[in-house]
């Protein structure tokens, strides 16, 4: 029976020691060694996050850089092309304006000459007339001095002035 | 070397001896034929005494004197445990504040007025003495302030491990009690008590661990004269009587609704089970009590009668088998050590969760 009858005495003392042991404790070594854990669990959990984190972005830099390079190489094709289009309009422009510029040189002297033929031509006729008229000054005053040979003449010339 | 020599060496030094105040007299008794009872000797060790029982040395028995401290009629009283001269038979008695105090199976009795002989009753129990208020420093008390203080260097060195080091590091100490902690908070704080509630009641669950676990561990150091004081019932009641105030301190409506009218059963049973469940609540920390108690104090008697097997039979022969099997029962108890201190904190653990937990219907 002694054996499991408490002894206050123990009781006591036990009380004590426990309460005494759990307060000191509490304080000075399960605050700051559970305190210390969970900070390093967070500490840990929090790096393993911006880990992820910077993995993500770095993923994304490198899907920016590759999308960046893209749109700068399809810009630089634009570009390219934009010239070489422009240098063919350029070149078929000055074709056009150099055809244009020929063609109406060529016009312009197309209507020079017809007009200096025209003035050539009238100064020739005017010429010829003179002459004409001259020769047949001095073909009439020849001729005129017989008279079958001033109608004959008359009439030759008639008859070639119709034929013109 | 005599045989008597022989198993008090053997008791003290290599095993699990605890006071061997029982051979110490019986050693030093004229009449060395005396028959050798184990039952007495066993529960003289399982036992709290007043002396701290180190080793006979050619019979003579040499202690660590502790502090006697009672509180009787005539006010505080404190004496040695040594001016009893080893003796718990109520023979030596010593007077202090002008009172008369016998040790009778290491327990004080004060004298009543005028009497100078301890007179017995057939069962063995004074009958003109009683008992003072005992508040002695007894092996047990002594070996629990060892412990304390070992438990607070460990275990404030080990947080101060973590403000030295960088990024709160584990070195050193704390590389060795971290897990502890861990394993403590881990498998037994959050799965009894759950993820939100758990943290009001680490303190509690960490501190009876390791202050159940450390006496269990040093109960069974045999050259300390280890104290059997987790083996005590007044420690395993204390225990159990802080988890149960701390239960019901914290029961929620809950927790006492389902005690009085258990929801979800008919009326007729509401009321059958209401005082099975009131006496269920007080049968918690009463079995914590007496599963700690018995698993303790039963290691340490299978231990000691193992051994007194020698002395029963009067012969060496048979030690071999004793040291065996005691050896065998030794490395168990180890183990129960750690067992003991878990299962008391996990049923803590699992209480202060039934307390704590939140209708789900």
């Amino acid at each position: 029976m002694d054996l499991i009858t408490p002894e206050f005495g123990l009781v006591f003392w036990t009380a004590i020691m426990f309460l005494l042991l759990l307060g000191i404790l509490r304080k000075f070594a399960w605050k700051p060694i559970l305190g210390a854990v969970s900070d390093r669990e967070e500490g840990i959990k929090k790096a393993l996050a911006s880990a992820e984190k910077a993995r993500l972005e770095m993923q994304n830099l490198t899907a920016d850089n590759e999308r960046i390079l893209k749109e700068a190489r399809a810009e630089r094709e634009a570009l390219l092309k934009e010239a070489r289009d422009l240098k063919a309009k350029i070149v078929a422009d000055a074709k056009d304006e150099a055809q244009a510029q020929a063609n109406k040189m060529i016009e312009q002297a197309q209507i020079a000459i017809a007009s200096e033929k025209k003035s050539a031509m009238a100064e020739l006729k005017n010429h010829v007339a003179g002459l004409s008229v001259e020769i047949a000054e001095k073909m009439v005053r020849e001729q005129l001095s017989n008279k079958d040979k001033q109608l004959k003449l008359v009439e030759d010339m008639l008859g070639e002035a119709k034929l013109n | 070397m005599t045989l008597s020599t022989f198993k008090s060496i053997l008791f003290s030094v290599l095993f699990l001896a605890i006071s061997t105040n029982g051979f110490a007299s019986e050693n030093s008794d004229p009449e060395n034929d005396k028959e050798f009872e184990p039952k007495e000797m066993i529960l003289h060790h399982v036992k709290d005494a007043y002396g701290m029982h180190i080793i006979d040395i050619s019979g003579h028995p040499i202690s660590i004197p502790l502090p006697v401290i009672l509180y009787t009629d005539n006010g505080l009283t404190t004496f040695m445990s040594s001016e009893f001269h080893h003796d718990y038979n109520g023979e030596v008695i010593v007077e202090k504040n002008g009172q008369k105090f016998v040790n009778v199976h290491e327990k004080v009795y004060v004298l009543n007025e005028g009497e100078t002989q301890v007179t017995y009753d057939e069962e063995h129990h004074p009958t003109n003495a009683k008992r003072p208020l005992d508040f002695s420093i007894t092996r047990n008390v002594f070996m629990m302030m060892v412990s304390v203080i070992v438990l607070i260097l460990l275990f404030t060195t080990t947080a101060r491990r973590y403000k030295k080091s960088e990024n709160n590091v584990p070195t050193g100490i704390a590389g060795f009690i971290e897990p502890l902690v861990v394993f403590v908070r881990d498998e037994i704080g959050k799965p009894m008590i759950g993820e939100h509630k758990y943290k009001r009641y680490m303190p509690y669950l960490l501190t009876i661990f390791f202050f159940i676990w450390i006496n269990n561990v040093f109960g069974l150091i045999p050259i300390l004269n280890g104290a059997n004081l987790s083996g005590n019932i007044a420690f395993t009641c204390t225990l159990a009587v802080f988890t149960f105030i701390i239960t019901t301190i914290s029961g929620n409506k809950n927790y006492w609704k389902h005690i009085f009218w258990m929801p979800g059963v008919p009326v007729p049973m509401k009321i059958f089970l209401m005082p099975i469940e009131i006496i269920g609540m007080f049968v918690k920390p009463i079995s914590l009590m007496i599963r700690l108690f018995a698993n303790i104090t039963a290691g340490h008697v299978i231990i000691l009668a193992l051994m007194s097997l020698i002395f029963v039979f009067k012969s060496v022969a048979i030690a071999p088998v004793s040291v065996a099997f005691s050896l065998f029962i030794t490395v168990i108890e180890i183990i129960v050590t750690a067992i003991q201190a878990y299962i008391f904190t996990i049923l803590s653990a699992l209480y202060f969760g039934m307390a704590t937990e939140e209708e789900h219907h």
